[in-house]
């Protein structure tokens, strides 16, 4: 393929250093700094208040269940916490901000010098990359505009709409240090780790990261060096939503910036666009003439400063981290480093797991999510999660095969049904008619019938080519649609024609 | 006694005395709201105190405080009593403009925690009070509304940012005000209108519902006539707020108790160096120098102190307040609030915000958004901010270190008596240099009083003591100043105020 090969040639001249911000919502109950609902959704501007909606005289207060949430992301993340840290206001003008500055932290961040471990399955096999963690801090989220005629854009727009029920949603923001040495890897780290970051969040409950509705929103940085030379200049890549998204930016942006440089032409700090349809970035606005926030200490807010008992008795509640887990899966599955990653890639592993954990045995529990259902994400170009299917309904249809009720064949039917949204195990069964004919009469009249229809078969058998049988076993399935059992016909066939096998 | 007469004679009564009368049914919160209403109708049209009036709400609701009481509930020792509210404060339903044009219309949808305790303990609103716009100013000649004149002389200031508070109270329309304290602006008006105000411990007064001048800076508190009207306002209002953050989650000091109880035997005071003497008007001295001599004579010890870094407040405070003015005035952009300007569908959301800060905003405003916000940017903030907060430090320290030395400190709260009108629009240093001696209690975060000291010799003005305590300390204010006043009383046969003339 030409782009492989086109980024090999990159590889081979340039060091990529890749760098992340991510935003993600909290899943607090309420928002960051009022006791508005913090729900996704609902009517524009029924989840506001003085505060959220920035009235003159209102005032933030901090939502103890977010700084709590953001220490325990902290503390999984390796992070040190700051003992006394305060809140900065970032100042500037624009419609979806209530306040015309937003409230966040700058120099004083909660959480800092953190890293997380990502797995990536390179030519030499699983390699694990270590991200370093600058800092994880708190901010709240701005209103969101819709913009009326034009493009959607602000720019040509006849009017605008605000819907303030997103302002002071609690988010919080995870800085990388600069990552280098992932070379050609580059891009598949990026989404590992994003990947890992969403995976921290949700075993931590501190977000159920939506990724569809925007709940996690990445800014990428890219930058290419020559050997011995000194970093380059990076480029930010705004608002980049899904994880396929950050592998596909990182990529086309190290393609971009390496004909630049060859063209012998200097790369500018500025933000870019990511575009999904294309998958590649386009130029925003120029960092060099960048806003100054003219951040200061929040004087409407009390510095936060967590004691070292609290600290401690968050790190008590710390779950299991996700690559302890893998390794702890893989070792009772019996399954390789690889087939563990692969099933990571795949999204396969929570699911497994639940699966399992309903009573279904391991080995079915992962064929099933590897096989027919990875296929139809696949085809459908969406996530293993969003499937129709439930860890409850393989545990109904394990059953029903245990039972000699279903066949493994009738099964992959019975999940044909419920993945196009025909409805439960039992309602696909019943609509389509599924189940295993064990009927003895039933079949020997099938039996009868197809031995009439191929008289000469008959004799081949009585005379010993018992391989002919399954001529009559086929037409047998064939007329009960395949919910026959193959092999009771085919007992039954000899038992009526009075051979032993 | 007709009406007129109980009328003239209820406007002229302490808080105290109006509260103890209502709750004994001797006179009705509707006689005595109707009584300050119709004084308000008589004089305001030369004093212009007040921004709006609702007198048929202020009525409807002293009915209501009149069938409690009636019923048998008291709410407050200040059930019944009228008040006027600073414009700065957010009341639901009612206009609160901050003094501003770009606020012209908003109606506030809540009220500040402040109005809601005032409420619950029966007091009853009559309107609100002129002020410099935003706050900014100490002569209420910046309101986008026109000057509040002073009662004492129509042609002079009555001190601002409050000016509409302290005027309403010295020319009788209401017998308490609440008044907000940024750098001086409950004090100085005060001072220059013979009345009483008070700047409580930062976070001793709730803000939540206080249109934000400076976070770090902004006190409510109240405003009156005499030492104890003052000190049961205060009660009222005090306490710890969760909707306020920086609100002290501790007991409010008993300043009632403090008041009743007024004596300074054995106790040190301590006065500022640095606060007397050179740009003190003559008649402010010797009227504060009176006031040492009687309170040496009722026993306490009267010893100077030195605070070395007072002679920086003034610039660090023009540095702090203006950045974080610049930030708490930004959301006035025309978006959800007040007027927009240029919205006409061919102008981008820039350029109407920008248009309508334009014609909303006054000079001052103007002037302190831009100096806040060039105090702010990268490159000079640690010269100016960052310099300016270390000056704070410095500045609290000297009062630690004073208060190590004495239970109270004490100077002139104005430097001069109250100004002509006009005199000083031209020159913001000078309109500056009237808040010189107040504005290290608001950098320091303590608390402070004025009360009236006497009119000085050559312009029969009023001067303003000041006594200031440390944080959380507010019951000394009171101590203190109620045995000086009743001194004052004693040699004067009354009030100062009782001798303004009439309107
Ligand atoms: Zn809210």
């Amino acid at each position: 393929m030409t782009t492989t090969s086109a980024f090999d040639g990159v590889i081979e001249e340039f060091d990529p250093i890749i760098g992340l911000e991510t935003h993600i919502e909290l899943g607090t109950n309420s928002k960051m700094f009022c006791s508005c609902s913090a729900e996704f959704g609902g009517d524009p501007n029924t989840h506001v208040c003085p505060v959220c909606l920035g009235l003159p005289g209102s005032m933030p207060v901090v939502n103890r269940a977010a700084v709590e949430s953001t220490i325990r992301m902290g503390l999984a993340l390796n992070s040190s916490i700051a003992s006394w840290c305060r809140f900065a206001r970032k100042n500037y003008f624009y419609p979806d901000m209530p306040k015309d500055y937003q409230i966040s932290q700058y120099d004083e961040p909660l959480c800092f010098n953190g890293y997380l471990d990502v797995t990536v399955v390179t030519d030499d096999g699983p390699q694990i990359f270590r991200v370093e963690i600058e800092r994880v801090h708190m901010e709240e989220d701005t209103g969101k505009l819709t913009h009326g005629g034009g493009a959607g854009r602000i720019h040509g727009a006849t009017h605008s709409l605000v819907d303030f029920n997103r302002a002071g949603i609690p988010l919080i923001e995870v800085v990388t240090k600069p990552i280098t040495g992932t070379g050609r890897y580059a891009p598949e780290v990026a989404k590992a780790y994003v990947a890992e970051l969403r995976d921290l969040m949700r075993a931590l409950g501190v977000s159920d990261v939506r990724m569809e509705e925007g709940s996690l929103r990445c800014d990428v940085n890219v930058s290419l060096s020559r050997e011995g030379e000194p970093w380059g200049t990076r480029t930010e890549t705004k608002n980049v939503n899904s994880l396929r998204s950050v592998e596909r930016a990182v990529r086309s942006e190290m393609l971009r910036q390496a004909d630049q440089l060859r063209a012998g032409e200097r790369i500018i700090q500025e933000t870019r666009h990511f575009h999904e349809e294309t998958g590649d970035t386009t130029s925003g606005r120029s960092k060099e003439e960048a806003e100054d926030y003219r951040y200061f200490p929040e004087p409407d807010l009390v510095p936060v400063a967590p004691s070292a008992e609290w600290i401690d008795q968050l790190r008590t509640t710390l779950p299991e981290v996700p690559s302890v887990r893998r390794a702890r899966l893989r070792d009772s599955w019996g399954i390789s480093d690889f087939e563990m990653q692969s099933l990571v890639n795949a999204g396969a592993l929570d699911l497994i797991e639940a699966t399992i954990n309903a009573g279904v045995n391991e080995q079915a529990a992962r064929k099933w999510w590897t096989g027919e259902f990875s296929r139809t994400a696949k085809e459908r170009d969406c996530e293993l999660e969003d499937l129709s299917v439930t860890p409850a309904d393989i545990l109904e249809v394990e059953n029903l095969i245990a039972s000699g009720d279903l066949t493994d064949k009738i099964a992959r039917t019975v999940f044909e049904g419920v993945l196009a949204g025909e409805g439960s195990v039992t309602a696909v069964i019943d609509a389509r008619g599924l189940k295993v004919v064990s009927d003895d009469a039933a079949l020997l009249a099938a039996i009868e019938q197809a031995l009439a229809e191929q008289p000469d078969v008959a004799e081949k058998i009585k005379s010993g080519k018992i391989q002919a049988a399954g001529a009559i076993v086929g037409a047998v399935m064939k007329s009960t649609k395949g919910q026959a059992d193959a092999a009771k016909v085919r007992a039954l066939l000899f038992e009526q024609l009075g051979v032993t096998e | 006694m007709s009406d007129a007469s109980l009328n003239s004679d209820l406007v002229r009564q302490s808080a105290a005395t109006l509260a103890t009368a209502i709750a004994r049914g001797e006179v009705s919160s509707e006689q005595v709201t109707q009584a300050h209403l119709d004084r308000i109708t008589e004089v305001d049209g030369q004093v212009h105190a007040f921004l709006f009036v609702d007198p048929e709400a202020s009525l409807a609701r002293a009915r209501e405080v009149d069938a409690q009481i009636s019923s048998g509930v008291i709410a407050s020792p200040l059930a019944g009593v009228p008040i006027a509210l600073k414009d700065l404060l957010a009341t639901r339903g009612v206009p609160t403009t901050c003094g501003s044009k770009i606020l012209e219309g908003w109606i506030p949808p809540y009220n500040a925690t402040i109005v809601e305790r005032l409420e619950a303990a029966g007091v009853v609103s009559l309107g609100k009070t002129n002020m410099d716009e935003f706050a900014m100013g100490s002569s209420t000649e910046n309101s986008g509304y026109g000057p509040t004149h002073n009662p004492w002389d129509l042609e002079r200031i009555p001190g601002g940012s409050g000016g509409g508070s302290a005027a309403a109270i010295a020319s009788f329309e209401a017998p308490l005000a609440i008044g907000t304290d940024t750098g001086g602006s409950i004090r100085q008006p005060a001072a220059v209108t013979g009345t009483v105000g008070v700047k409580p411990t930062y976070g001793g007064v709730s803000r939540y519902g206080i249109v934000a001048l400076a976070s770090s800076l902004d006190q409510a508190g109240p405003c009156a006539r005499s030492v104890m009207d003052t000190a049961l306002l205060h009660s009222v209002i005090a306490g710890h707020d969760p909707r306020d953050s920086t609100s002290i989650n501790a007991p409010v000091p008993d300043v009632i108790a403090a008041a009743k109880s007024g004596d300074v035997r054995g106790m040190k005071i301590g006065v500022i160096k640095q606060l007397q003497g050179e740009g003190f008007q003559s008649g402010v001295i010797s009227q504060f120098n009176a006031s040492l001599e009687i309170l040496a004579g009722l026993g306490a010890e009267i010893v100077e102190v030195s605070c070395d870094h007072f002679q920086y407040a003034l610039g660090a405070y023009y540095l702090i307040l203006p950045s974080e003015a610049s930030s708490n005035l930004a959301r006035f952009d025309g978006m959800r609030f007040g007027i927009r300007v240029g919205d006409d569908g061919q102008h981008s959301v820039e350029q109407v915000m920008s248009a309508t800060r334009e014609a909303g905003f006054g000079a001052e405003v103007k002037r302190r958004i831009m100096l806040g916000t060039y105090a702010l940017s990268s490159g000079y903030y640690d010269a100016y901010y960052g310099q300016a907060q270390k000056i704070r430090t410095l500045i609290t320290r000297d009062f630690e270190a004073a208060f190590a030395q004495v239970d109270v400190l004490v100077s002139p709260t104005a430097p001069t008596t109250a100004f002509k009108l006009g005199a000083k629009v031209d020159d913001p240093l000078a309109m500056y240099l009237n808040d010189i001696a107040t504005i290290p209690v608001n950098l320091a975060g303590n608390c402070a009083m004025s009360l009236p000291a006497g009119l000085a010799p050559e312009d029969g003005l009023p001067v303003g003591f000041q006594i200031i305590a440390p944080a959380m300390a507010d019951d000394r204010l009171y101590k203190v100043g109620s045995a000086l006043e009743a001194a004052l009383v004693d040699k004067w046969g009354g009030l100062l105020i009782d001798k303004v003339p009439s309107l």
